[in-house]
């Protein structure tokens, strides 16, 4: 007998194999960046990114994309640099009807049958004008507590590693071991068995947008931790970002095929290779360019490790 | 088990549904008592399907009645279905590819929640897969993407008999057996004779109509949307079962005329391990032996070896006819005219535009010839009963110019009808000199064939030809220890 790895624990060795090689080189240009704070340095601001590719995986394992993510990342930045600090209550009071508008878009979407991209594509607006509302200029300023949980100095990591690791930990439970995250996932992967089987698909799919509204408004927050004020376009590229992460991390558009460690490490790997090449010294001006080419060297080991994993799967 | 064994589990009365302007259920009555498996057969679009989704709730008839243990339910639904102990195995594969089986078991069973609930979902399914296949060598953690067709069936199978809280009582069985071997098939059949004596009900479909006769106690007829026959199964044979649902299949239709093909040209050949593979110019090829046993590869081997990845070929030597509609044959959105020009678009097109006139004509020309049965070809594919469906796919591939049609088992779930004018148009194209590859699972059809080869263990074992092709010869081959 040999041993048979399960096609998901195949999918993570690509996303854990590119973070640990880009790692080794940044660590390798930069001997200075193995240290506690060199990492936390590194790796901090993937944390809200992280947070954002969780919320768009969620999304993407009922088959819908969210086009809104970075808008509404920048949205919860602006609330919480301004009302979740002077009116603790109000903050909270709107962070959670956000939330509450994000499952209500899932419904809409499933009621209507309406292609969640156009419909999120529609709310990314909705939500940019409600933050250049709030904050016109760059201003605001973040929460004391906030502050505090994104400098914290936890002992033997760094803080952007902790929390990556509970973050992961946490979309795991949900997604891949509790019941509402097999629903979730059945959603995607056959719409009409979970039908027959007698489960509510709407219910299901406003679960998925509200947990996704749940952790862009995580993103948010941690988000504004990290810069202490807030702007209106703070995180707009969080949306593509967030896509690459599920992709980068193995997940699929299509089929309910999401991996939540594997979008935490997608979200590392992709704020790593920033930090790689201003090591490289590459000019500002080549970086975005550089940085897609990771992103295709990457996506293209993992199709040619789906072609061996399909040829392996009929032995 | 049962509460009551003069009462029926699910007793439908006059229930009339329709589509649009078509009748799918005309007045139907229909009662299943416990312990009693009953037949239900028909043509593709009789309304089988149709009576199926009223008993399992996902459909409310627009008039008639459902009652269950001689209660009146109003409010009939999937839940309350289920509820009562109603399971459904369906015609296409229903498992979500993504979850491995214990998760699809959760998503079965609403009961199995709470914490721990993978255990005890591994725990159900085993059970049930060990009762149902024994010496299945199926593990529950593994994910249904990367299970073979025969074993996803088996996988589904044992889900709608297994028990998580609720009982099953009444199985609906919707062609289950057309992706199984014959041994699994078996084992598929004893397990329903074991379920019915102990007190269970069991609705079986099946176009495999020996099956159909020794396993049920009571067959029902089904026609145009109305019950025609409802008798005992042991009062119809093969042939009045055949007569009753109007077919027109007639016995010696199934004899294949002998022909001399030795001298005809070889078009096509392979070598992979064991017999080497060749097929001749208007040879009618069988693949047989066990389902899953390698025939798809050799197909998709054939059809890699003659096509280039890169660059589409304008005049290729082979076309591929699926086998899994809903996966990889019919394009759902789009209507029957384009799912049907989509191979041939090459000839239809001038200047890389596709000609719509001769696209129309060429769509008419095989509408009739094939008989394609819809008012209009612009409608959507999906408006079709599945024989049909396959039907058009049929066409797709013979409306090209290849001279060699690869066959992955394009027959299942089509109805004897249906099956009878696609065979004989692949003789009349076989006559003309094209040559089919046909992988089939059903004996009837394997035996229309020229040559046959016989896979064992993804390996071409044997071959038979001309009269060699019998039944017997086939199992032989199929089950016969290597000798070593």
């Amino acid at each position: 007998m040999r041993l048979r790895l399960s096609s998901d624990a195949v999918r993570l060795v690509i996303p854990a194999l590119s973070l640990t090689i880009l790692l080794a080189a940044v660590f390798w240009l930069q001997p200075r960046a193995m240290s506690y704070f060199g990492l936390n340095l590194l790796l901090n601001l993937a944390v809200p990114i992280a947070l954002a590719t969780i919320a768009q995986m969620f999304v993407m394992a009922v088959n819908d994309l969210d086009l809104s993510i970075g808008a509404f990342v920048s949205f919860v930045a602006c609330v919480t640099a301004t009302f979740l600090r002077d009116a603790p209550l109000v903050g909270t009071l709107i962070l959670v009807s956000a939330i509450g508008v994000y499952a209500l878009v899932g419904v809409v979407i499933h009621l209507r049958n309406l292609p969640s991209i156009v419909v999120t594509l529609g709310m990314s607006f909705v939500w940019a004008g409600l933050a250049v509302l709030m904050l016109p200029a760059p201003g605001g300023q973040a929460p004391d507590w906030v502050r505090w949980l994104m400098t914290a100095k936890p002992p033997l990591m760094p803080m952007a590693i902790v929390a990556s690791i509970i973050i992961a930990v946490v979309a795991h439970l949900i997604v891949m071991r509790s019941s509402l995250g097999v629903l979730i996932r059945g959603v995607g992967g056959n719409e009409r068995s979970v039908e027959r089987a007698g489960w509510s698909i709407v219910a299901a799919r406003a679960a998925a947008y509200g947990l996704a509204g749940l952790f862009a408004v995580a993103a948010g927050i941690a988000l504004v931790g990290l810069t202490t004020s807030a702007d209106a376009n703070i995180a707009l590229r969080y949306t593509l970002l967030s896509i690459a992460g599920v992709i980068l991390g193995g997940g699929e558009f299509t089929g309910g095929r999401v991996s939540p460690i594997g979008a935490v490490i997608g979200a590392l790997t992709l704020t790593l290779a920033g930090s790689f090449l201003s090591f490289l010294r590459i000019s500002p001006d080549w970086q975005i360019g550089a940085q897609g080419a990771i992103l295709i060297i990457v996506l293209a080991l993992r199709l040619l490790l789906n072609r061996v994993e399909k040829r392996g799967a009929r032995p | 088990m049962a509460k009551d064994l003069t009462k029926a589990v699910i007793e439908i009365g006059g229930a009339r549904v329709s589509f649009g302007a078509v009748k799918a259920l005309d007045g139907v009555t229909l009662a299943v008592m416990p312990g009693e498996c009953i037949g239900l057969v028909g043509h593709n679009g009789a309304g089988k399907s149709t009576i199926v989704n009223v008993i399992n709730g996902g459909l409310t008839p627009q008039e008639g009645t459902v009652a269950s243990d001689g209660e009146r339910l109003d409010r009939y639904s999937i839940t309350i279905a289920r509820a009562r102990g109603v399971r459904c195995v369906f015609q296409e594969l229903s498992l979500s590819p993504n979850l491995s089986i214990v998760e699809n078991t959760r998503i079965m069973h609403r009961e199995l929640g709470g914490f721990g609930w993978r255990g005890r979902a591994a725990h159900v399914i085993e059970k049930s897969l060990d009762q149902v296949f024994p010496n299945h060598g199926i593990s529950s953690s593994q994910t249904v993407g990367d299970l073979s067709i025969a074993e996803r069936q088996m996988v589904e199978i044992a889900m709608a008999f297994s028990d998580a809280g609720i009982a099953p009582r009444l199985v609906i069985l919707d062609e289950p057996t057309s992706s199984l071997d014959a041994s699994l098939a078996r084992q598929m059949l004893d397990h329903v004779r074991r379920f019915v004596a102990a007190g269970g009900s069991v609705i079986f479909i099946s176009h495999i109509l020996h099956e159909i006769l020794e396993t049920s106690d009571r067959i029902v007829v089904m026609k145009d949307g109305r019950v025609v026959a409802e008798r005992p199964a042991a009062e119809f044979d093969h042939h009045s079962l055949v007569e009753a649902m109007g077919s027109v299949a007639r016995e010696d239709a199934l004899h294949r005329s002998a022909r001399e093909l030795a001298a005809a040209p070889v078009v096509i050949r392979h070598q992979a391990a064991g017999l080497a593979f060749t097929a001749r110019q208007g040879e009618i090829v069988g693949l047989a032996g066990l389902a899953g046993h390698g025939q798809t590869d050799l197909l998709l081997a054939l059809h890699a070896s003659q096509s280039n990845s890169w660059w589409p070929r304008s005049d290729s030597l082979v076309t591929f006819v699926a086998g899994d509609r809903r996966l990889n044959g019919v394009f759902e959105l789009w209507s029957i005219l384009r799912n049907f020009s989509i191979a041939s678009l090459g000839d239809l097109s001038r200047l890389s535009l596709v000609g719509t006139a001769d696209e129309a004509a060429r769509g008419g020309e095989w509408k009739r010839r094939i008989d394609i049965r819809t008012p209009d070809m612009d409608n959507a594919i999906l408006s079709l009963s599945g024989g049909n469906q396959q039907k058009v796919l049929f066409a797709r591939a013979l409306a090209t110019r290849a001279p060699v049609i690869l066959m992955d088992d394009p027959m299942r779930g089509v109805d004897v009808g249906t099956k009878q004018e696609v065979y004989e148009i692949i003789r009349q194209e076989a006559a003309k000199g094209r040559t089919f590859i046909w992988y089939s699972t059903e004996m009837d059809e394997v035996r229309l064939c020229d040559r046959v080869y016989v896979f064992r263990e993804r390996v071409i074992t044997a071959e038979l030809a001309g009269d060699a092709v019998t039944e017997a010869n086939i199992i032989t081959a199929s089950f016969e220890v290597a000798a070593a």
